[in-house]
């Protein structure tokens, strides 16, 4: 592993940090996605 | 008889036309996704194995690697929910608002991750995480302007008076934009000025420019996926609210025809 010097610790949770928020970000839209999905079938329709 | 010819709807009418958006954005979504993982590998590789330390700031200059892509696209989907706040409010667009919606949320986690990830370098750099400096007090009104808005969309529950309501809210907040960029310049500030776009060109040795550029390359073409991926899941929303008022209103018509007298209908509880 690489050294990333005595700031290492500030530099790693920025990047988890950015990392969590996109994963949220991500996450969160397909699971609306796949929500209103759901709804739509219900209604006989469906769409990609 | 006179025969004629079938008239071909304007581009402008073809592209405020849900169905063909849904269309065109199925088949571009896959594409920018595939595109912007392939430059975010790179980008990631060249900021990691390829980035030379700053001589002043050491290896913390890596954090910029995801603070400006980020700073940028905090900015950029505002200016892109402003341009849809005009054409709701003045062409009426029917994608406009569904932009606007869709643009929200995305933008105000760009901004979040700008603003932390500036905070974690800020405290190696400066001393203290955060300072009520120009640049960033006007990048935590973004956000708070962010939150404001989804929350006003929230609030009100018919689609048409909150988009015009979130359209006016969004052109008042725009006047942020230009003091976000300029605060650098305008006031005595701790946040470096314009390093990338200013006069005269960039200040940044083309080994940390080029790595830069590539992030932020990678972070636009995953915003504006993500961006389509939302519209299309809002446009899907508003099918499903069409429907379940269709449905409501089909079954309230039945249930009149089949009520024998109003005072069979039970009296409303707790109003």
């Amino acid at each position: 592993m690489f050294d990333l010097g005595p700031h290492g610790g500030f530099i790693l949770s920025a990047y988890a940090f950015t990392a969590l928020i996109m994963v949220g970000l991500v996450g969160n839209a397909l699971r609306d996605r796949a929500a209103q999905r759901r709804a739509l079938r219900r209604f006989g329709e469906d769409r990609r | 008889m006179s025969e004629t010819a079938p008239m071909t709807p304007s581009l402008w009418t073809r592209l405020s036309n849900p169905g063909h958006f849904m269309r065109w954005s199925g088949r571009l979504g896959p594409w920018l996704t595939v595109l912007s993982v392939a430059i975010l590998a790179l980008g990631l590789y060249q900021t990691f194995f390829a980035v030379p330390p700053d001589y002043q700031q050491g290896e913390t200059v890596r954090i910029m690697y995801i603070h400006v892509p980020a700073a940028w696209l905090g900015v950029f989907f505002y200016g892109a929910m402003s341009l849809s706040a005009i054409g709701s409010l003045v062409w009426r667009h029917p994608l406009a608002d569904v932009s606007q919606r869709a643009a929200a949320p995305i933008g105000a986690a760009f901004t979040l991750v700008c603003l932390v990830t500036g905070s974690l370098w800020g405290k190696p750099m400066w001393g203290t995480y955060w300072v009520w400096d120009a640049r960033l007090t006007s990048m935590l009104v973004l956000f708070l302007i962010y939150c404001g808005l989804i929350a006003l969309w929230r609030t009100i529950e018919d689609p048409n008076r909150a988009a015009r309501a979130v359209a006016i809210l969004t052109l008042v907040g725009a006047v942020n934009l230009p003091i976000i960029k300029f605060s650098v310049n305008w006031w005595s500030t701790l946040h470096q000025p314009a390093s990338i776009l200013r006069m005269g060109g960039s200040t940044i040795d083309p080994s940390m420019l080029y790595p830069l550029l590539v992030m932020i390359a990678a972070a636009t073409l995953g915003g504006i996926a993500l961006h389509l991926y939302a519209m299309r899941t809002e446009i899907m929303r508003r099918r499903v609210r069409t429907l379940t008022i269709r449905e409501a209103e089909r079954l309230d018509a039945g249930t009149r025809r089949v009520t024998p007298t109003p005072s069979a209908v039970p009296l409303p509880q707790g109003l």
